[in-house]
């Protein structure tokens, strides 16, 4: 568990003045991974929300090495760095410790990163992947990725007269990469801080590549006012739309086990991308939307063997 | 020391004598040969080089970047669709101002796909910010590689140095190397005056740049561009000195008197140079200005090189679908018509896509033509394919 009294004490390495809308998740999600690293370390960040809106030339919200070279790739250009490091550290050019961290959000992750992400997995670079997740492209408008649930209003799946909004159900991301067989992977969201930090602190401790999924409620994109944020992150683990756990060496742990399980319901009705889908006509998809996320429940509970 | 050597061979070997930090690179025909042969380096502990066997040359030019981003000294080597794919990259390489080098081996792009050698892929990429580097043989791919790191780095910008696809790459040549130790002491030790793992420095590489920056820095970037035909210059010079080979922005193979000349790049330097000799023994005046660097384009000294010449070839490996010429001939004539020298009569042949070869006959009744054109001082066809059935 970390300890809150001691981790204000440390430097603020993600500094406020940035221009993340206000309550964006993004934002608390980098200041709670700085937060947590011990270590020195280098960031690599796509194209995307986090990006464009901390390093607006010549102004910057990162006190560590920060780097951007392109949407998809940022997996790829993390490896790049830590190979560099290898190399240097093998001639004596360096003689720190680094950790190496890439921040990719869901569409640069799930969608178009993919291809890059699973090869720095495969190939056992020690770096930690974060994919701060708010389940759409909202850099550009909050387009549909395959991170976006069932139903949701998007700007590329819009709900209309004929349309319930997205009709595919988000991709298991996060069971991708326990299918890289990698020491590490994790899924958590901001609200629990005492689970995120010390999830980051696992991650660079482990000898191989790491992921963490995080969830990251959007206040603009999910349509929600922004003081809620962190409740936000909390219904979905209390609704079971994202269930707390950690993989460590392919072994599943649960990390959160809500004391009721509350029905979908109450994570969907404060969110406007999900408006229509209380309209009469569309309670169908909520019974779906409810009946997978009991499924994949049930698949996490009995992964974690509890 | 003399020694036979491919291109793809000779390119890998200034790669294992330059050692460099990190190379990341993905197979692809003809290049593959450099990244294998390079990679058994590795394997053989050769070089202390960290390779990254990545899944795609997209992620291939990402890691080159990344880790000349933190301070690395970077190469890769690839060809046609890889360097496509890279496309994306190419441009943020060269905006960061990193100085990678690519081993590039000339193919063309698909389609119909055809893995033989045309300048298709280079061409696709140069206006990317590259400096790009044509050789004619092996022994030129292999200078071209040790220069180009020094090159690189002084003027903080990407490099490619280019072969012809099987034609260089995969023919062997008597080529002479220069010994391990010598090379190191060429480049140097890599010394970036900023990097992402000086950890005690901090920055912020890759910020947005909007209306407000983006210009200026794009302004920069090219004057950088301007200002390495000098670098390439100096370091040529000094590359002569150390080793005793001539390097400049091009070759004048018996120019300076020449009335009728062609301008050409690679390997089709060669053959031309075998007919300019035979015209020459006729008495006729021809020449040949071969190309090294096409990016950045040295019009300036190109143009004053062509003052003497009445009727002027340009032939291009490549075609484009758009312009109303190949790639190199746009370039030559556009430099043409800002000088005093813009009446020169100049024609454009396209040859050797996919890799068709280009034969000493061929190049021949271009200087047919060209004796003809100077006579009449009439150009009739303007646009010419070379050895295609139309
Ligand atoms: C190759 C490429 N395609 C498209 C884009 C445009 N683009 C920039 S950010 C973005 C969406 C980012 O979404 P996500 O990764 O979910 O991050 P978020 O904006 O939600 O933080 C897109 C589509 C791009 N920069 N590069
Ligand atoms: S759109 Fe969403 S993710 Fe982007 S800055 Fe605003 S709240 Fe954050």
């Amino acid at each position: 568990m970390a300890n809150l009294k001691e981790l204000s004490k440390k430097e603020e390495l993600f500094t406020g003045g940035h221009r993340l809308c206000s309550g964006c998740g993004a934002g608390i999600v980098a200041r709670q991974v700085l937060i947590a690293c011990e270590k020195p370390v280098v960031i690599a960040n796509a194209t995307g929300c986090l990006e464009v809106a901390t390093t607006i030339f010549p102004y910057t919200a990162w006190k560590v090495p920060w780097f951007h070279s392109a949407f998809e790739n940022a997996a790829a250009t993390i490896a790049g760095i830590e190979a560099a490091y290898n190399a240097l550290k093998k001639k004596g050019k360096i003689t720190e410790e680094i950790n190496f961290i890439a921040f990719g959000g869901d569409g640069g992750t799930y969608d178009i990163g993919l291809q890059a992400l699973s090869g720095a997995m495969e190939r056992g670079h020690r770096i930690l992947y974060i994919c701060y997740n708010n389940e759409a492209y909202m850099n550009t408008g909050i387009q549909r990725s395959s991170a976006t649930p069932k139903g949701a209003n998007t700007t590329t799946a819009p709900s209309g007269k004929r349309s319930t909004g997205k009709i595919q159900a988000r991709k298991d991301l996060t069971a991708i990469m326990v299918a890289h067989n990698i020491p590490y992977v994790a899924q958590t969201t901001l609200s629990f801080h005492n689970d995120l930090i010390p999830k980051v602190q696992k991650a660079l401790a482990v000898d191989g590549p790491s992921f963490m999924n995080i969830l990251q409620p959007c206040r603009l994109g999910w349509g929600y006012p922004p003081e809620d944020t962190i409740r936000m992150g909390r219904l979905a683990a209390d609704t079971c739309i994202w269930p707390i756990y950690e993989v460590e060496n392919g072994l599943y742990k649960l990390n959160y086990k809500p004391k009721e399980k509350n029905p979908v319901t109450e994570w969907l009705k404060p969110q406007n991308r999900f408006k229509h889908l209380f309209s009469p006509g569309n309670e169908e998809i909520i019974k779906q939307l409810q009946e997978d996320v009991d499924k994949n429940w049930e698949k996490i509970l009995s992964n974690c063997n509890t | 020391m003399k020694t036979i050597k491919t291109g793809n061979e000779a390119m890998a070997e200034a790669m294992r004598q330059i050692n460099p930090d990190v190379v990341a690179a993905y197979p692809i025909t003809p290049a593959t040969e450099i990244v294998m042969i390079f990679s058994q380096f590795v394997a053989d502990g050769l070089v202390d080089t960290e390779y990254i066997a990545v899944e795609s040359e997209h992620s291939a030019m990402s890691a080159c970047i990344g880790a000349s981003a933190a301070g690395a000294r970077v190469m890769t080597s690839t060809s046609s669709q890889g360097l496509a794919l890279m496309y994306e990259m190419l441009y943020i390489a060269a905006g960061l101002r990193l100085p990678i080098v690519i081993a590039e081996v000339n193919r063309a792009l698909s389609s119909p796909i055809n893995i033989h050698g045309d300048h298709s892929d280079t061409m696709g990429a140069r206006d990317s910010g590259w400096i790009q580097l044509f050789s004619e043989n092996s022994q030129e791919a292999y200078d071209n590689i040790i220069q180009a790191v020094k090159i690189a780095e002084t003027a903080k910008l990407p490099v490619m140095v280019t072969t012809d696809g099987f034609i260089i790459s995969h023919c062997t040549e008597v080529i002479e190397m220069v010994s391990d130790d010598e090379v190191k002491k060429f480049v140097g030790a890599y010394k970036p005056a900023r990097f992402l793992l000086d950890i005690k420095n901090p920055y912020t590489l890759g910020a947005i740049d909007l209306q407000d920056y983006y210009f200026e820095h794009k302004r920069q970037e090219a004057e950088a561009m301007r200002n390495a035909g000098k670098i390439i210059l100096d370091v040529a010079a000094d590359f002569d000195k150390k080793f005793g080979r001539k390097y400049e922005f091009f070759e004048k193979y018996k120019l300076d008197d020449a009335e009728i000349a062609v301008v050409c790049m690679g390997s089709a330097s060669g053959t031309t140079k075998v007919v300019v000799d035979e015209l020459r023994s006729k008495g006729i005046k021809a020449g040949l200005l071969k190309l090294r660097v096409f990016r950045p384009f040295p019009y300036n000294e190109i143009i004053k090189e062509l003052s003497s010449v009445n009727a002027l070839a340009v032939l291009d490996r490549s075609d484009t679908f758009s312009a109303y010429s190949g790639p190199l001939f746009t370039e030559i004539t556009s430099s043409l018509y800002t000088s005093l020298n813009s009446k020169l009569l100049t024609l454009n042949y396209i040859y050797g896509l996919g890799g068709r070869d280009i034969s000493t006959e061929q190049i021949k009744s271009v200087f047919d033509d060209l004796a003809k054109i100077s006579q009449t001082k009439k150009v009739e066809n303007l646009i010419n394919y070379i050895g295609v059935r139309e």
